[in-house]
């Protein structure tokens, strides 16, 4: 089996502990800290699979995704301490 | 090469599994913040670098590249803006009484 794959089979494993975190955190900023990890794992298992397929376009989705984890974890966090964005 | 590219996989899943492990096990917000920054940035680094092994130069190794320094300038910036917004929000820190 290709080392790649297990390396996406890892990765989803460390996922779903994440996702422990997302769900049982007993404020909303645990669950944002779990939210952080998972959207980085995310991008990681697309960068992946765009080595194994060999196609370029999924690096574009990665990043495309890595963009939005970052603005959605601060507007997430502004919204939750009830501030505006321009300080 | 697909050696150097292997160890690097299980280097960086070591960091993932083990962030994931102390974001379970870790009593406080602020204490869980501390894995979550490392393991994000450290493990993503250590696979790309294996990826870029694995690929050589090709069209695929800038954009690994470019995708990789975003992480690296972001994943702090997000870690220290959760921080702050929770000690903002009044989240009391972990006293072990």
């Amino acid at each position: 089996m290709n080392p790649l794959l297990w390396l996406i089979n890892a990765l989803s494993f460390i996922a779903l502990l994440s996702l422990f975190r997302i769900i049982a955190g007993p404020t909303h900023f645990d669950r944002l800290i779990g939210l952080n990890l998972m959207v980085a794992i995310t991008t990681a298992i697309i960068v992946v699979m765009a080595v194994y397929y060999n196609h370029l376009v999924y690096l574009d989705v990665a990043l495309v995704y890595a963009i939005l984890g970052f603005v959605s974890v601060i507007a997430i966090s502004k919204y939750l301490t009830g501030r505006e964005l321009h300080r | 090469m697909t050696i150097i590219a292997n160890a690097f996989f299980c280097l960086g899943v070591f960091f993932m599994f083990f962030g994931a492990i102390g974001i379970i096990r870790f009593p406080d917000l602020y204490t869980r913040l501390h894995p979550a920054g490392k393991a994000g940035t450290a493990g993503i680094l250590s696979i790309f670098i294996g990826l870029i092994f694995i690929t050589g130069w090709s069209a695929l190794t800038m954009r690994i590249i470019l995708i990789t320094l975003f992480i690296v300038i972001t994943s702090p910036v997000a870690a220290h803006i959760i921080a702050r917004g929770a000690l903002e929000a009044g989240v009391k820190p972990w006293k072990n009484d």
